[in-house]
């Protein structure tokens, strides 16, 4: 079936098996390999990309119904103005935040659509009333960031790396 | 996973019609039929997407509100609306899943997610569920995720939602168009099926019903909890949860709604809890009555046997809090 999808703000047009996962035409059809497959069911969020600034998890929908939407995937992260890291990229390798680095891309993707959701004023199953005005605590970083399991346990470096991109270094 | 093949429905018409084949699905976020495609226990041959049709709306209908199938579990809990005057149901969402379903499972998905029972999964094993007749594999297997209410003997898979718990207590409906293009509302308590006999059919949905919507009145209490206990902190199923909505007034319970999760094969509500609760003055002896009438009927199996203790706790703790 022919799909287009728009990566990292470059179109590509395809013509994919139904079944074909997002991951896997990422993946497979297109030889970006920076999204992880872990578990393949929703599970590990080592999938974790972007579409349209939102972060889904790519091993659990179809390529075919991402027909012309604006997907974002760790390879895209890094393509800031001046072609480098992102802050939060820059922030993981400062504060140690991977030893394999299979979770990585998947974390990275998930952090940057977890900081938009808290920006926008989304509560989460830590917030202690559902007001709009959050800060990123310990408490809420560890339940917002849940969907991303790192087996290689570096939670100290990546919270670390999460809160000082966010600017909330130094608070509880 | 099985060849399918795939359309994308524009109006709720287009996607009637194209579901009414026989083996043909509706699909919404996903998240639960790919995940069971890709192990072979679901395999439509025609799935209909229904994600692009506008059905993503969360609408106020004079004090009520009418929330579209496909919005996403993320963006009702974040609903402002929702947050002030529904928030049991905002706090049942962000109690689900992750940050990434969340932004894909729908309300209409969530209500229709099957069971989590292992042997549902696992096609390698009879399944009553699965295919009728073939027996079940749980009963004197392992069972710690099981329902101890409203089972038989074929099927005693817990129903894993915890979104239809909050909207049980809440009095929710469910908008239904049917392929002859007529709409019916159907309580959410009447949506369900218990096994019974036939524990493959697990709602009221037949071929091609498509649900348009869920209807919340205003709400009939402002003292809302949701509180779920599970195995790990976050990202887990629930094994007991309770959602509350009551309103007290002179230091009595005018009003009492209790939905239950990670207890019934279907969201639970049991009627004479609400009606015990109702009117009477909130003591811990009242609240272990409403447990003791909730629990009379449970059959444990096992590895469930600690669920009647947890949930006598669990509720009592959210009454307690809930007429604090
Ligand atoms: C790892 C993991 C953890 C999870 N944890 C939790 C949890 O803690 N709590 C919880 O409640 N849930 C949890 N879930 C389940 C999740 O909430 C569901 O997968 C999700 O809500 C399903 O919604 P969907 O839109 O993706 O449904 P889909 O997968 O698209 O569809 C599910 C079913 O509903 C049918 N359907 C969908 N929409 C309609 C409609 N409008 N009309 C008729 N039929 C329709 C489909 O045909 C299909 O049979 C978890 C899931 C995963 C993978
Ligand atoms: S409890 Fe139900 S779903 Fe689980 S094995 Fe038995 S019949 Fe199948
Ligand atoms: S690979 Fe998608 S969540 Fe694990
Ligand atoms: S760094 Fe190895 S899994 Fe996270």
């Amino acid at each position: 079936m022919q799909t287009t999808l728009s990566i990292n703000g470059t179109e590509h047009r395809l013509d994919l098996d139904t079944r074909v996962t997002l991951l896997d035409a990422l993946r497979d059809h297109l030889g970006l390999c920076g999204s992880k497959k872990g578990c393949d069911h929703g599970q590990c969020g080592a999938c974790t990309v972007l579409v349209g600034g939102r972060r889904i998890n790519a091993c659990l929908t179809l390529a075919v119904m991402h027909d012309g939407d604006e997907i974002t995937t760790v390879e895209g992260l890094a393509e800031g103005a001046d072609g480098g890291l992102s802050p939060l990229q820059r922030a993981f390798i400062t504060h140690d935040g991977f030893q394999c680095g299979y979770c990585t891309p998947g974390q990275l993707c998930s952090a940057t659509g977890m900081l938009g959701e808290l920006a926008e004023g989304w509560p989460s199953h830590a917030s202690a009333d559902l007001d709009g005005n959050y800060e990123l605590s310990q408490e809420e970083l560890s339940e917002r960031m849940s969907g991303n399991i790192c087996r290689c346990s570096c939670y100290p470096g990546i919270n670390a790396a999460i809160r000082d991109a966010a600017g909330a270094e130094g608070r509880k | 996973m099985r060849p399918f093949d795939y359309v994308r429905a524009t109006d709720a018409a287009g996607a009637s019609n194209a579901a009414q084949a026989a083996n043909a699905a509706f699909i919404a976020g996903g998240t639960n039929l790919l995940d069971l495609m890709k192990l072979e226990v679901m395999a439509p041959e025609k799935l209909v997407d229904i994600s692009r049709m506008g059905l993503d709306q969360v609408e106020e209908q004079g004090r009520d509100l009418r929330i579209g199938a496909t919005v996403t579990n993320s963006d009702l809990a974040a609903d402002l609306r929702v947050r002030a005057r529904w928030p049991v149901l905002s706090r049942a969402l962000l109690a689900g899943a992750s940050g990434q379903l969340r932004n894909k499972a729908t309300t209409g998905g969530n209500l229709l997610q099957r069971t989590r029972c292992p042997y549902f999964y696992d096609t390698d094993t009879p399944c009553n569920k699965r295919q009728p007749g073939e027996g079940c594999s749980a009963l004197g297997g392992e069972t710690r995720n099981h329902a101890i209410l409203g089972t038989s003997a074929e099927c005693i898979a817990l129903h894993p939602s915890d979104m239809a718990v909050a909207l049980r207590a809440l009095d929710a409906r469910v908008e239904v168009r049917v392929p002859d293009g007529a709409v019916t509302e159907h309580e959410l308590g009447d949506f369900h099926r218990q096994p019974g006999d036939r524990p493959d059919r697990e709602t009221v949905l037949n071929q091609g019903d498509l649900i348009t919507s869920v209807l919340l009145p205003a709400p009939a209490g402002d003292r809302q909890v949701y509180r779920k206990v599970r195995d790990r902190a976050s990202y887990a199923f629930a094994l007991v949860s309770v959602a509350a909505v009551l309103r007290v007034e002179e230091g009595r319970i005018a009003h009492a709604a209790i939905g239950f999760g990670g207890l019934g094969t279907v969201p639970w509500r049991d009627p004479s809890v609400d009606e015990l609760l109702t009117g009477e003055r909130p003591t811990t002896a009242l609240f272990d009555k409403a447990a003791d009438l909730l629990l009379q009927g449970a059959e444990t199996h096992g590895g469930d046997d600690f669920k009647p203790p947890l949930a006598r706790r669990v509720l009592r703790a959210v009454l307690e809090e809930a007429t604090a």
